[in-house]
């Protein structure tokens, strides 16, 4: 039964090792290609997030972008307009839909003063009854410095603090500008743009377009924003200090809810969806899809937004992500940022913990 | 019958190689939609999530299988440290396979994320809202897919050793009962092949 001589002779062992060490070793680095330790050069959210750590600082526990904010809560009550064009249970006629919402300005740090930037930004998460969820993420203004996350990248880059003066090197920025026409618009806007003293007193961009989807399956292109009711201080008023912006807010919801229309502008045939730093003419339809109640807020260190990640791929069935290249990337480095500030919040070894803070 | 198969089963083989490019499938698609801020990102992700959990009913229903037939026995002259990391390393892996999807759809569950399977299906929580457990499991998935990768690389790396090595009959317990077998058919038979297939010299 059993054979004396061995079979395998020395040669063919070789041959044999070198195969199956050279199968193993193909796979390994396909793997290492793939997952981008092998490639280097691949814009990945992990470098995105780093760079808005170099511009700004770290701050354990917060959001790497939009660190500074408020939570708020309230509902939605839908006109029955957009039903139409969109399936999602958000858009019943009569429906209301509770919301958790974050008020914020751009920037990592969150200690920066409210009057740093002219922008100021509207989160919210609508909770269908179905159990689906809408996750929005917008800004103060109409359109996007830039059309891509690499260019998104190269602004960030141009903008880090120059580690000898401490700011940003005006040269970078105007090389940056000048390599990149497509901030033309946006940099008109911020021309004559001023802080404004209120959160509720703005009007809120998706700037993304996105797709909504209709009960037979039609597709119509779409970008909304939120419109508010209030108009009173608009961006006259010069406040003291540097945090009235939640003081404000608390203000006004003492007196009272606040209210937006959710305005829904749909696309004609050839206006661009996937270009953020383009508007779509005046002329294209508006609808009405209802109304944004807004009856509370709260700090965001203890408030129901603070683990919430508005992540803008976070949909209903009835609305889609275009095919804007900015959508996936903030998708991507918003899950980086989350995993990132909750692994602070779970002290998890290698992270800072977050300092006890009232105003976060 | 004989008492003691040279194959696994049909289901077992058949889930085997079914999961094995479906896990391996995972694991590309995981580690490459993070790496990305492309539209991959998205696509894949709405791959990721239906595919890992149709692996959890699989691993669930080749669990049983596993349970109920037990494998063709290792060669008897392989040695005691090859068998233990043998028996250790496919316990590894049917444990990875089970708590890979189960970690996956338990992190969205604690980060407050409605866990989509495509458009409209959606599954229920399968643990609270927590951004402590949220953390914790994310990396968890990580960990554990960089231990899934390595395990696959070194059973895979075993399999070819007993398949062009060993010669031993091991690689061709897991190929369909029609492809010759080392030992019948004047094909040299070696000395390590005899102990494992000499024990089932039944037709199936
Ligand atoms: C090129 C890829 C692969 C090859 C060549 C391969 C080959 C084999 C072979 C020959 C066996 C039988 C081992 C024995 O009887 O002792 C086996 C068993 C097994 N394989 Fe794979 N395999 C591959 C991929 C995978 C993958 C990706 C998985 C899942 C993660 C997997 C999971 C298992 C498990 C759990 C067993 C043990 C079955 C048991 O003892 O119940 N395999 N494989
Ligand atoms: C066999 C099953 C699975 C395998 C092998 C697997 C593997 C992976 C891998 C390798 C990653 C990348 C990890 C990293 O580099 O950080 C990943 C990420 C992820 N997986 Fe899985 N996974 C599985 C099942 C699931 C399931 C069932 C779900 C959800 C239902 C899921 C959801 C996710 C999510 C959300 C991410 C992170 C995406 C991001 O952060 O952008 N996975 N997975």
């Amino acid at each position: 039964m059993h054979d004396p001589t061995p079979p395998n002779t020395p040669p063919r062992r070789i041959g044999a090792w070198s195969l199956i060490i050279g199968i193993v070793v193909i796979v390994a680095i396909a793997f290492g290609y793939v997952g981008g330790w092998l490639a280097p050069h691949r814009l990945t959210p992990k470098k995105l997030v780093n760079q808005l750590q170099h511009d700004a600082g770290t701050f354990a526990g917060y959001r790497r972008n939009h660190a500074k904010g408020v939570c708020v809560v309230g509902h939605f009550d839908s006109s029955g307009q957009a039903q139409t064009y969109s399936v999602a249970q958000v858009f019943a006629p009569g429906q209301r839909t509770p919301v958790v919402g974050r008020f914020a300005i751009p920037s990592g740090n969150p200690y920066a003063p409210d009057s740093s930037v002219p922008i100021r930004s509207m989160a919210l998460r609508f909770a269908l009854a179905n159990g689906q969820q809408w996750r929005t993420g917008m800004n103060s203004m109409p359109v996007f410095p830039v059309a891509t996350p690499q260019a998104f990248y190269a602004q960030l880059q141009a903008k880090q603090p120059d580690p000898v003066t401490g700011k940003p090197d005006p040269a970078k920025i105007a090389a940056f500008f000048a390599a990149h026409p497509e901030t033309a618009a946006f940099r008109a806007w911020a021309k004559t743009a001023r802080p404004s003293a209120s959160f509720a007193t703005e009007s809120y961009w998706s700037l993304n377009a996105f797709v909504f989807v209709d009960a037979a399956g039609r597709r119509q292109p779409v970008r909304w924003r939120m419109v508010p009711e209030a108009s009173d201080a608009g961006v006259a008023r010069t406040p003291g200090g540097a945090d009235y912006l939640a003081a404000d807010l608390t203000e006004r919801l003492a007196r009272g809810p606040q209210r937006w229309q959710l305005q829904v502008t749909l696309a004609n045939p050839g206006d661009p969806t996937n270009d953020a730093t383009k508007t779509w003419p005046d002329d294209r339809r508006t609808i009405d899809a209802g109304t944004l109640v807004l009856e509370r807020s709260a700090p965001q260190a203890s408030g129901p937004c603070r683990d919430i990640n508005y992540d803008p791929l976070v949909l209903p069935a009835g609305i889609e992500a275009s095919d804007d290249p900015l959508l996936p990337a903030r998708s991507a480095a918003y899950a980086d940022s989350y995993l990132r500030r909750t692994s602070e919040e779970a002290h998890l070894p290698g992270t800072t913990a977050p300092k006890p803070e009232t105003s976060r | 019958m004989n008492a003691t198969p040279d194959r696994f089963t049909l289901a077992a083989r058949t889930l085997h190689w079914l999961m094995a490019v479906m896990i391996v499938a995972m694991l590309f698609i995981g580690v490459g939609m993070v790496a990305t801020v492309s539209a991959r990102h998205e696509w894949l992700l709405a791959i990721h999530k239906p595919l890992g959990i149709a692996i959890l009913l699989l691993a669930v229903i080749r669990l049983a299988v596993r349970l109920r037939h037990p494998p063709p026995p290792l060669p008897a002259d392989l040695p005691a440290l090859q068998k233990l990391a043998a028996l250790a390393s496919h316990w590894l892996l049917y444990f990875l396979m089970l708590a890979m999807p189960l970690i996956g759809w338990a992190m969205l569950s604690a980060g407050g994320y409605p866990v989509m399977l495509g458009d409209s299906l959606r599954l229920p929580p399968i643990f609270p809202t927590s951004p402590v457990a949220f953390a914790v499991l994310r990396h968890l998935h990580t960990a554990f897919a960089m231990l899934l990768f390595l395990t696959f690389l070194a059973h895979m790396g075993a399999a070819l050793y007993h398949g062009l090595i060993r010669r031993d009959g091991v690689f061709a317990s897991m190929l369909p009962a029609a492809s010759p077998r080392v030992d019948g058919d004047g094909e040299e038979v070696d000395a390590d092949n005899a102990g494992r297939l000499s024990a089932a010299p039944q037709d199936d």
